[in-house]
């Protein structure tokens, strides 16, 4: 039978209870979730609220990806608790000097904010289908429409003032959300490897990164299934969001980490011995050199040469990926990182991966692959891409309405 | 270390049970009510609930105590008895990784600058043992000529400014009036960030349980008068356990002895513990 217990070998000195360690895979799977709703959030709002053209292609879908993830968010935690019954009780009564009392509160209004804005989004659609589509699928539309069937153009003025101001307030909603995360790292001066101011802001901007890369895969990857042409404007303009978060995320991480080693508090001995030896390869090979600095030479390379066409979708795809794998070692190196540096300050741990477990490989990966398969599922309900959005109402959306304004300006 | 008088625990049972049904008269709010969570906020000081002026029971005043623990680190001779007291008393599970109390071994080695610490769930010392459920130190430094070595048992430090209960998201674990920190296991959630925060390595997840746990001085026989386990069990009293409202308590005659040479762990996170500690050197964090 699986043991209950996965206990962790380790050199030096460590205190006897820390020799099982409490924060699991699932909670780096977590982390790296909400990055990716936030990222992904960050890319719908530079079109929805800022009106960056470019973006239109992706604009729908960006909004779809936050939503499926988000609702795959609480799903390591519950898995993490003890007593996942018991979830609600910080809800119920919150102690709010907890970081994590304010978890439920932010997460929940995050979640009723995107499905109300990918309501008011496809309400022409499910309108529209309820009329055409016959059987369970119609009527389904017509249920989901809410008895809202209005589409006369003060309608839909109406709904475009609700989609603009719900994606305004999504802002601060989804980046508040992992800032928060970064936070209940931060915040533990237990830890001298997660005790940073930094942590919330690097956790945000790797967030970032990690949205908008997400983005360009899953963007050129459904127009390849989809065999349409990928709108290179679109990618373009991508990784140019990714060049720049990616700079600030890689300045922000090495003066995290200049300022551990710089201030060489208690503990940086064991620190250091950790970093350059077990960490060697995870952190500075594979989380800093192939995840963020290449990436960003390679970035920068192809805007410099001006790159265009298929070497620019294949290079910004594979800059994208190498992000997204970057922005997984990181949480990795975060949650994983600090607990294998004993709050001793004289051992180190060493994190026993296991594949059959509650909190074992499979159940994280699988955590991880969900919220892909509720997208798909979720994409052919509503359809997210512009060719096919045949039931578009003719009128500029609030996006194009402000280009069109500022051209006339 | 069972109570002689009570081998199964039920009247422990029984007054945690009691301790509940308190608050919930006490504060006669949600149903939620019902558990040790929210008896911090309860009125204890001007409208004892349950009678004779005492509060959570009607035996007990918490307002009437201030509970202090002192460990004499010159006198610990590392027997471990007061861990295996403690394991069995307070249903520890029987493993070199899950502990309420323990017993650190620090070496200083002829020529070494830095000393060698162990406690007694190090592989060579259960080797020794030749069995996880019980323990002792291995004579491992035998052949080596020894500067200076010392025996340092860590507990919780029930500090006044606990970082485990403010990060608990549900206040399911909280700070007594009588300066004990306490678990509601019924309200628990098991996100073991208590477990995180605490940087003394005191907290500890129970699987089974799906809870955190850790050492509250054996507040079941504190409460009743006795002393706590590993107290008992100490052959040389290197453990100190009182009331400092009470200048005959054992505490208060070990502070005011030790006046200027007490300290307490990390003292620089200003947790400020409640477990004084006479005889270490600064190599003990």
């Amino acid at each position: 039978m699986e043991p209950l217990v996965h206990t962790a070998p380790y050199i030096g000195y460590v205190y006897p209870n820390e020799t099982v360690i409490p924060w699991t895979m699932l909670i780096v799977v977590y982390p790296y979730l909400t990055g990716l709703v936030a990222g992904a959030f960050t890319v719908s709002s530079l079109y929805h609220v800022f009106g960056l053209e470019r973006f239109k292609p992706v604009g729908r879908f960006a909004l779809l990806t936050a939503l499926a993830f988000m609702i795959f968010v609480p799903a390591p935690l519950l898995l993490h608790l003890g007593h996942p019954e018991r979830a609600f009780n910080p809800v119920w009564t919150p102690h709010w000097t907890s970081a994590i009392a304010v978890f439920g509160y932010a997460a929940g209004f995050y979640v009723i904010l995107l499905i109300l804005e990918v309501w008011f989004m496809y309400r022409p659609y499910l309108v529209q289908q309820a009329q055409q589509r016959p059987g369970i699928l119609g009527r389904l539309c017509h249920v989901a429409a809410l008895g809202s069937n209005d589409l006369s153009e003060k309608a839909m003025r109406y709904d475009e003032k609700w989609i603009f101001a719900l994606a305004v307030t999504g802002i601060p909603a989804a980046h508040g959300l992992h800032g928060y995360v970064g936070f209940v790292f931060g915040s533990l001066k237990s830890r001298e490897w997660w005790s940073s101011d930094l942590m919330p802001v690097v956790f945000l901007f790797s967030a970032i990164i990690s949205g908008v890369a997400l983005l360009i895969v899953l963007y050129v990857l459904s127009c390849k299934l989809r065999k349409v042409p990928v709108d290179l404007p679109c990618v373009k303009g991508l990784a140019y969001v990714l060049w720049g978060f990616a700079m600030f995320t890689l300045v922000l991480e090495g003066l995290e980490f200049a300022n551990i080693v710089y201030k060489g508090r208690e503990g940086i001995e064991i620190i250091l011995e950790y970093v350059t030896g077990r960490l060697i390869i995870p952190f500075f090979v594979l989380q800093f050199a192939l995840g963020a600095v290449t990436p960003l030479a390679l970035l920068t390379y192809m805007i410099w040469k001006g790159t265009t066409g298929k070497a620019l979708i294949a290079g910004v795809t594979t800059c994208a990926l190498l992000v997204l794998f970057s922005v997984w070692m990181m949480r990795w190196n975060v949650v994983i990182g600090g607990q294998e540096i004993a709050k001793t300050a004289k051992g180190i741990l060493e994190y026993q991966i296991v594949v059959l477990h509650r909190e074992g490989l499979v159940t994280a990966v699988s955590v991880a692959v969900a919220p892909l398969a509720l997208l798909w599922f979720m994409t052919r309900l509503l359809p997210p891409w512009v060719e096919t959005a045949t039931w578009q109402v003719a009128k500029p959306r609030t996006g194009d309405r402000r280009a069109v304004d500022r051209r006339n300006a | 270390m069972t109570n002689p008088s009570d081998p199964s625990g039920k009247a422990r049972r029984e007054f945690l049970r009691r301790l509940g049904g308190a608050a919930v008269a006490c504060t006669g709010t949600l149903t939620v009510a019902g558990t040790l969570g929210v008896m911090k906020d309860a009125p204890a000081k001007e409208a004892p609930p349950s009678g004779a002026g005492s509060f959570p029971t009607k035996d007990y005043d918490w307002t009437k105590h201030r509970w202090a623990f002192g460990v004499d680190a010159t006198k610990c001779i590392g027997c471990l008895r007061c861990v295996e007291a403690c394991k069995k008393e307070n249903d520890v599970p029987p493993d070199a990784h899950h502990f309420n109390t323990w017993v650190e071994r620090y070496v200083y080695l002829e020529g070494e600058d830095k000393p060698r610490i162990d406690s007694q769930h190090d592989p060579v010392n259960i080797e020794a043992s030749g069995s996880e459920r019980e323990y002792r130190f291995a004579n491992r430094y035998a052949g080596a000529k020894v500067d200076k070595a010392f025996f340092v048992p860590k507990l919780c430090n029930q500090c006044s400014n606990p970082p485990c209960v403010q990060v608990c998201p549900t206040g399911a674990t909280y700070k007594t009036k009588d300066r004990v920190v306490l678990i509601d296991q019924k309200y628990c959630i098991g996100c073991q960030y208590c477990v995180q925060a605490c940087p003394y390595g005191a907290r500890w997840f129970n699987a089974k349980k799906g809870v955190s746990q850790k050492c509250y001085w054996c507040y079941h026989r504190i409460t009743k008068g006795l002393q706590p386990a590993c107290v008992e069990a100490c052959p040389v009293g290197a453990r100190i356990f009182g009331d400092r409202n009470d200048r005959q308590s054992p505490i208060k005659i070990f502070m005011r002895n030790n006046k200027y040479r007490v300290q307490v762990l990390r003292p620089e996170t200003g947790n400020e513990p409640n477990v004084f500690y006479v005889g270490l050197d600064s190599e003990v964090a």
